[in-house]
């Protein structure tokens, strides 16, 4: 099992080699009598997809909104791009975006406007030339020009994810990206994940509930439980370390605590 | 764990794309726009009428025409500026996007300089129309008072600013359950600012705290524009320097509330 951290480097043995997106030292939340995440480390390459997987409250979001600033550490460590977090966030947020199901987009504003104004926070260049490609990419022509609140759940999500790729950000975080999405939509939402990692050499970090998702797109997968990491490998390693086919019998196991697994 | 501090150098690009999305809000919803205009306009009518009556039978208040309707005007500036601020603020909250704000390069000092253009933007769509209907209807130009017009304005809305900045740090850390404190802190000034009163009506102990108010200064000075026919000065210099403090005490007030709702996690909700 991998662990969190006792040397404090925050790496384990499945890291691929690089440079780092993300580096996570010895991080902890305490809310009041709630300890949201626990001594939690983890150093994540540039170019790969990680997924972080857990149940409720095993401190996913806590996790990432850290990662973000939008959260303070209680002791912890976080680099991010090469910069440490929080203090120097205003070099590294132009570089960076997220979607997340705990934020919206104005419902009143139409998705031209919403994009328009995100690109002039993100000083994109070339605004309605990227608005263009993304509306295309995104498939969004069809009602570009409609509000936010008057779109369908799927359409929301695809503007979601423009807006999150409107400065073609090197690291991208995304708290479940398809969660309430139907099946095609969904697909199409990771398809273009894939394809975006692979374009533009990008970093994505994902929570997720979805054990398919993260079989399907995450080179990495670090497992939470109750704020602190239960397992950190490759899908491929994890499935095999537990002799279990896919990823929602691991988690599963997780848990409910069902397998002892040898320390690797 | 160090917490954020304030980042040196500012981006017009980045103020101007948050004027331009409260903007397009506006532009989309024409109750906004009414609303704006609705409230300023049955205030300065009530007022109009009751000094047309008072002057009809006070002589103090007949010579002394206008002191009750620019009284109105101004406190109309004052609440209307705060307002201004903090609902393009709340705007955010209600629309989940604080989030998305708080995630992107728009440094604090940006996003407070915004919505303080907001606040001018929304008073000028709501007094304007107030003052053309006080002119026209009741004889009062707001414009006539000249130059002392611009210095009562000016104090009043950086009162107004440094009100909506402590307020909207309130909200951001305690979530929209301290909503309310934004319609209802600034009806707490309008006793010891003396409004539409000389500070002497006030008890003598009660005096002090209300000269500590910069609206009081400004509501004197009108007061003794009117009916001694003299621009107090000193007044308006006493009322720029609390002012001055105020505002540095309400952005710091801001960004402490900001560090606090980072460490408490409040960024992430927003709600009740």
């Amino acid at each position: 099992m991998a662990q969190n951290d006792a040397s404090g480097g925050a790496l384990s043995a499945a890291d691929p080699a690089g440079p780092a997106a993300i580096e996570a030292a010895h991080l902890v939340k305490q809310y009041k009598q709630t300890r949201a995440v626990d001594n939690v480390s983890f150093r994540i390459a540039r170019g790969s997809i990680t997924g972080l997987l857990g149940g409720n409250g095993a401190g996913k979001t806590t996790t990432i909104a850290m990662i973000m600033g939008l959260v303070l550490p209680t002791s912890g460590r976080i680099r991010v791009l090469g910069h440490p977090m929080p203090q120097e966030r205003a070099h590294v947020l132009g570089r960076m975006n997220f979607e997340s199901p705990y934020v919206d987009m104005p419902m009143r504003l139409t998705v031209r406007q919403n994009l328009t104004i995100f690109g002039r926070l993100y000083a994109v260049k070339n605004l309605a030339e990227r608005i263009r490609e993304l509306s295309s990419d995104l498939d969004l022509d069809d009602f570009l020009d409609r509000p936010n609140g008057k779109l369908s759940a799927g359409q929301k999500t695809r503007v979601a994810l423009a807006k999150a790729l409107v400065n073609q950000p090197e690291l991208l975080l995304l708290d479940e990206p398809t969660a309430s999405l139907d099946p095609d939509t969904a697909d199409w939402v990771r398809e273009h994940l894939e394809t975006y990692r692979k374009t533009h050499d990008a970093t994505i970090l994902l929570a997720s509930h979805n054990m398919f998702e993260v079989e399907r797109l995450c080179d990495r997968v670090i497992i939470l439980k109750r704020g602190r990491i239960e397992e950190d490998d490759s899908p491929d390693g994890i499935m095999a370390r537990y002799s279990r086919a896919n990823l929602e019998e691991v988690f599963l196991d997780v848990a409910r605590g069902r397998v002892e697994v040898p320390a690797s | 764990m160090s917490e954020l501090s304030l980042d040196r150098g500012i981006s017009f690009q980045r103020i101007g794309a948050m004027i331009l999305r409260y903007w397009y809000l506006l532009l989309s919803s024409w109750p906004r726009l009414l609303e704006l205009m609705y409230w300023p306009i049955l205030q300065v009518i009530t007022w109009g009428f009751l000094q047309s009556y008072i002057a009809q039978n006070a002589g103090y208040f007949a010579r002394a025409g206008g002191t009750l309707i620019g009284a109105v005007i101004l406190w109309d500036i004052l609440f209307r500026g705060q307002l201004g601020f903090s609902v393009s603020f709340l705007e955010e909250m209600w629309a989940r996007n604080l989030g998305n704000l708080m995630m992107s390069p728009l440094k604090p000092i940006e996003f407070l300089l915004a919505l303080m253009a907001m606040s001018i933007i929304r008073l000028a769509l709501g007094v304007i129309p107030m003052t053309l209907l006080a002119l026209y209807v009741f004889d009062f130009n707001f414009y006539g008072l000249g130059l002392p017009a611009i210095a009562f304005f000016c104090n009043l809305i950086f009162t107004s600013w440094a009100v909506g900045i402590f307020v909207s740090g309130l909200v951001l850390r305690n979530g929209l359950g301290a909503e309310s404190i934004v319609w209802t802190l600034m009806f707490g000034l309008l006793p010891l600012a003396c409004v539409y009163y000389p500070v002497k009506v006030l008890p003598l102990w009660l005096q002090p705290v209300a000269w500590c108010l910069p609206p009081t200064y400004v509501f004197e000075g009108l007061r003794s524009l009117l009916t001694d026919h003299v621009f107090r000065g000193d007044l308006m210099l006493w009322a720029l320097v609390i002012n001055a403090v105020l505002l540095a005490a309400s952005f710091a007030a801001f960004i402490a509330l900001l560090n606090s709702a980072r460490r408490h996690g409040s960024l992430l909700g927003g709600g009740e």
